[in-house]
Formats: structure tokens, C-alpha cells, sequence
């Protein structure tokens, strides 16, 4: 396989079309918005949290294939998961983009492998995922792809 | 006339494959390539005549000061201005935008002031205008942007060009759009009410003949990098009269006459603003940058990549969905588009596995796109060395992405 279509698997293709929880989520009580300055991608993510739980959660915004599907995949790992346990799939998901290396446990997120062979789109992977960590530490506020590690 | 096809041979690093296919660069909006005689030039500088410029005494030294004022005449000489003085060397078209923003405007902008601008602005030319607007208390007012087709909305000019505009900033060939701005229209109106201005030349220098006088323009600002020249040098035309009544914006060595504890005095243009060791080696390649497009014809240039561009929106024209940017007539060498299904950057890295090499993104036009109604747009830009047959590798590889995407 080409590290093209290494990169556009169809997991992601399949995200990018039909994104699933997207949308403004009425009921969120956590919201943080996310910008990659380099590209100007951005999106928004919303969570409605029960106690420590992601009750609900959606993302809306702009960007491309890979923000996109990496953030409607996201949020369909994070719902139900608590604050911890979406860290430590973030450290997984992190390893994942920046490796190419898959996880033990079979994973969706493992589509995201082909992104390492691309330094300049691991950025694009991890924009919803920054927005999500934001939004869990419950400072709703706007957060960029500058100030991280990837 | 140039032959255009061994033009190509001039350029080395065109001459390689990307991703097992022939490079072809069509990014040049960002950066050219150099031609051989501007590589060999800065090495040249490098294994002969460095050494820090004006002060010393000795063979080197001079050498290398005569290189530097020479490259600061040849300079003068590509875009008629009247003396070498007016030419100030600078990091590029940002740094010298930024010298007039802070010295002139510094100087002589207070609050009530209007410094006018235009929707199509690169950031370059629009944030330091922010920073002075904010220092002095002046306020920006913008000339519109037609929609699509990228035109300045001319018809508003005069209403928006009144006596408290204090100075007038725009470039002459739009980076996002491909527009190119009636410079010397637009000078003669700012000067009917006493306004400055300011022309980005960034897109245009490289391009097309640019003639300060002809213009009428106060300053005009570029970098060498995107006409063929090296990174990290660039220059800022003013005109003398200008220039002499501005303060300093850096102080150093090499701008004064005489220091004291207390004060200093300042040397005149362009030593005044050059404060500091120069970019001495970069700036003396700008001698074999000038000799190499005026050796080809700047006239003949302008016609090429015109060419170029309108041929590239034509036949992107036929591609299925394609929403292209910037005016249906008259364009400089680029062409920016968008689709409504795949995004810029996804286009990009397509097109990079076929060897393309694009830009995506908002290009520093952030407004623009936002008004527009986008997030950013794929951009093909043309230089010297490209060819018609790479439009047609480029429109290939643009029907396989929206195949690949499942649009069309």
C-alpha cells in the first residue's frame, strides 16, 4: 500500500463523509474550540459531563479529511469514557500518529497510523483531541496547536 | 524572446523527482527557485569577498562594501527609482512594511487618522497597521473586494479616500487572488488628498516590469526570495524626501554620525534605517538576481506567466464542482480554487504524491477568506521555468483527487 492511501484509509474517508456527532450539542456543559493557525482548521468541541463521564459529546468546525474524521472517530471513543480514561486513549492515539505503531488491542483509532509518514498533518489528527482534553478541564476556552507537543 | 524551454536548465533544483515523479513546482507565490548564477553568486561572496561591510579598511572589506552598494544601485536601477539612497535592505516585503509602519507612521499618524487599506491585503500588510493603528490611535478602513472575481471595488474609492486618509496601503498583485491592482490609478488618487502610499510588491517584483517613478508611489515593498533571489534579503523603496524627514525605527551601529551618552545623531537614507551589521552576503546577490531577469526580459516574463495563469484557469474551468478565485480576465501567474467537498489540504497532499508541488491553505488572507465564505483555497502559482504541459500534469491529478474523494 502507498503511504497515500495508507493515510486515507477508508475508516477515515468513511469519517470524512459521514461524520457522526456532529453538530452544536444543546445539552453541553463543557465547550472548547480548537485552532490550528498554521492552516487555520478549527473546531469546536462539546461535551455534556456527569460527574467524572462524557455523557454526550459532538464536535463541529472546518478542515480537512483527516481533522474531520479524526474528530468525529474521537468522538465516538470518548463518549461514556471519564476524564482519565480519554487521557490515556489520547497517549495511545498520540503514539499512534506519531509512531505508526498500532496498539495491542484492535482499535479504530489504529486507522490513523498513516499519519506518521506525513509530520506536517499529525497536527490535523490531534486538533479535536486538544479541543476534548480542553473541554474536560473544564476551562472553556480556545486552544491552538501551537501551544502543544502535537 | 526567451527560449522558455531552456530556461528550465538554468534552475538545478527543478531537476529531481518527488515521490518517484518529475517535480513539478507550482508554489512559487511562496518562494521561487534560484537560478544557478544566484547560487553561484553567494558562494562567490563566500569564498572570496566576505567580510563586514563600510567600516573597514582593508581589500576584503572593501570588496564586500562594493558588492553591497553595488547590489543597493542595481537595485535602484531594476525599479527606477531615482537614487540608490531610496533603496533600504531589509529581510523582505514584512520587514520593510514594518520599517514604514513604525518610522513614518510612528511619526506622523495621530488619532482621528485614516490609514486605508484594501480587503485583499496579505497579513504582511495589514497586522503592522494594526500594531501603528494601535500605538497612534489612527483607525483602518478598507477599500472592498468584489467577491469572487477578486476585483478592488473602485467605485468606492472616492468615498472612502477622504482628507483624513493618511496613508494608502495595497498591494499590486494579489497573492490569494491573482488580481492585479491599477497601481498608478490608485497613487494618483491618494496623492489628489495628501496620502501616502504604500505598494506591496511582493507577487509583482518578480514578475512584471515595476517603475517606482511611473507608479508614483511613495514606498514599494519586496523580498528577493520570490523573484529568483535568496531568502532573507529583501529591500524597501521611499522616496528621498520622504525618507530624509523619517526617524529611525532601529538604532545601532553603522546609522549615526555621532554618539553620545545622552543623544546621537543619524547618517541619512539608507544608512539610517540599516542599523547594525547588514545582510551584507545575501543583499550582494541581488546584482546577479536583477542581471538574470532583465536578461530575460521582464516585458517577456509578464507575458509568460500571464499566460501561464489564464491557461490554468481555463482549464481548471472544466473540472466538475471547481469554484475558482480572482478575475475572469486580465490575472497575474497564479490561479486559487476550491472545492465545496475536499479540503485544501487533503488537494495538496494529493497532489504531492504526483510530484505537484501546491499551496493550501488561507495564505495569510485570513479576512478575505472569511468574507468569501471559505477556509482556505488550493493555489498553483507559475514562474519562469514552468510550462503548459505541467498545467495539464496538474488538472490530472486534480480529477484523480475528486475521484479518489468520491465527488465526481
Amino acid at each position: 500500500m502507498s503511504d497515500l492511501t495508507e493515510l486515507y484509509q477508508q475508516v477515515i474517508l468513511d469519517h470524512n463523509r459521514r461524520p457522526r456527532n456532529r453538530g452544536k450539542l444543546p445539552t453541553a456543559n463543557r465547550v472548547a474550540h480548537g485552532d490550528n493557525p498554521t492552516c487555520g482548521d478549527q473546531c469546536n468541541v462539546y461535551l455534556r459531563l456527569e460527574g467524572d463521564r462524557i455523557a454526550e459529546i459532538s464536535f463541529d468546525g472546518s478542515g480537512c479529511a483527516i481533522s474531520q474524521a479524526s474528530a468525529s472517530l474521537m468522538t465516538t471513543q470518548l463518549k461514556g469514557k471519564t476524564a482519565g480514561e480519554a487521557n490515556k486513549l489520547y497517549a495511545d492515539f498520540h503514539e499512534i500518529v506519531t509512531s505508526g505503531r498500532e496498539p495491542e488491542e484492535i482499535s479504530d483509532l489504529a486507522a490513523f497510523a498513516g499519519v506518521h509518514a506525513f509530520p506536517a498533518r499529525i497536527k490535523c489528527a490531534t486538533l479535536g483531541w486538544h479541543a476534548a482534553l480542553e473541554a474536560l478541564k473544564g476551562e472553556p476556552h480556545t486552544t491552538t496547536t501551537e501551544s502543544h507537543n502535537d | 524572446m526567451p527560449s522558455w524551454s531552456t530556461v528550465r536548465n538554468d534552475f538545478p533544483a527543478l531537476h529531481q523527482k518527488v515521490n518517484g515523479k518529475p517535480l513539478v513546482y507550482l508554489d512559487n507565490g511562496a518562494t521561487t527557485h534560484k537560478p544557478q548564477v544566484v547560487i553561484d553568486a553567494l558562494s562567490h561572496f563566500y569564498e572570496r569577498d566576505n567580510s563586514n561591510v563600510h567600516r573597514g579598511l582593508h581589500a576584503l572589506s572593501m570588496r564586500a562594501t562594493t558588492a553591497y552598494e553595488g547590489a543597493r544601485s542595481r537595485v535602484a536601477r531594476f525599479i527606477n527609482a531615482a537614487a540608490p539612497e531610496e533603496i533600504i535592505f531589509t529581510r523582505g516585503t514584512t520587514e520593510s512594511i514594518n520599517l514604514v509602519a513604525a518610522s513614518w507612521g510612528g511619526a506622523n499618524l495621530k488619532a482621528g487618522d485614516v490609514i486605508l487599506l484594501t480587503e485583499m491585503e496579505h497579513h504582511s500588510n495589514l497586522v503592522p497597521w494594526q500594531l501603528i493603528a494601535k500605538r497612534t490611535g489612527a483607525k483602518l478602513r478598507y477599500l472592498p473586494v468584489t467577491g469572487d472575481e477578486g476585483l478592488l471595488d473602485l467605485a468606492q474609492l472616492d468615498r472612502l479616500l477622504t482628507p483624513e486618509v493618511k496613508l494608502f496601503a495595497f498591494t499590486q498583485l494579489s497573492n490569494t487572488l491573482g488580481t492585479i491592482n491599477p497601481v498608478a490609478e490608485l497613487c494618483a488618487k491618494a496623492r489628489a488628498v495628501g496620502a501616502v502610499t504604500v505598494v506591496d510588491a511582493a507577487q509583482s517584483i518578480g514578475h512584471m516590469p515595476v517603475d517606482v517613478q511611473a507608479l508614483g508611489c511613495d514606498f514599494l515593498a519586496f523580498s528577493a526570495h520570490k523573484m529568483g533571489g535568496v531568502t532573507g534579503i529583501g529591500a524597501l523603496y521611499g522616496r528621498r524626501a520622504l525618507l530624509d524627514a523619517m526617524p529611525p525605527w532601529q538604532g545601532g551601529g553603522g546609522m549615526i554620525t555621532n554618539v553620545d551618552f545622552f543623544e546621537s545623531r543619524w547618517k541619512p537614507s539608507p544608512e539610517r534605517f540599516e542599523a547594525g551589521t547588514p545582510n551584507f552576503a545575501d543583499a550582494a546577490t541581488l546584482t546577479a538576481t536583477c542581471d538574470y531577469l532583465d536578461g530575460l526580459g521582464r516585458g517577456e516574463i509578464e507575458r509568460h506567466d500571464k499566460a501561464l495563469g489564464q491557461l490554468a484557469y481555463e482549464k481548471l474551468r472544466e473540472i466538475p464542482g471547481i469554484r475558482l478565485l480572482g478575475p475572469k480576465g486580465e490575472r497575474g501567474g497564479l490561479v486559487s480554487f476550491a472545492f465545496p467537498d475536499v479540503h485544501a489540504h487533503d488537494i495538496v497532499t494529493f497532489a504531492d504524491d504526483d510530484g505537484i508541488a501546491l499551496r493550501g491553505g488561507h495564505h495569510c488572507n485570513q479576512p478575505l477568506m472569511r468574507k468569501l465564505g471559505l477556509t482556505g483555497t488550493t493555489r498553483a502559482s507559475f514562474y519562469v521555468y514552468n510550462t503548459p504541459e505541467e498545467i495539464d500534469v496538474l488538472v490530472a491529478s486534480l480529477r484523480r483527487i475528486r475521484k479518489f474523494f468520491g465527488s465526481a
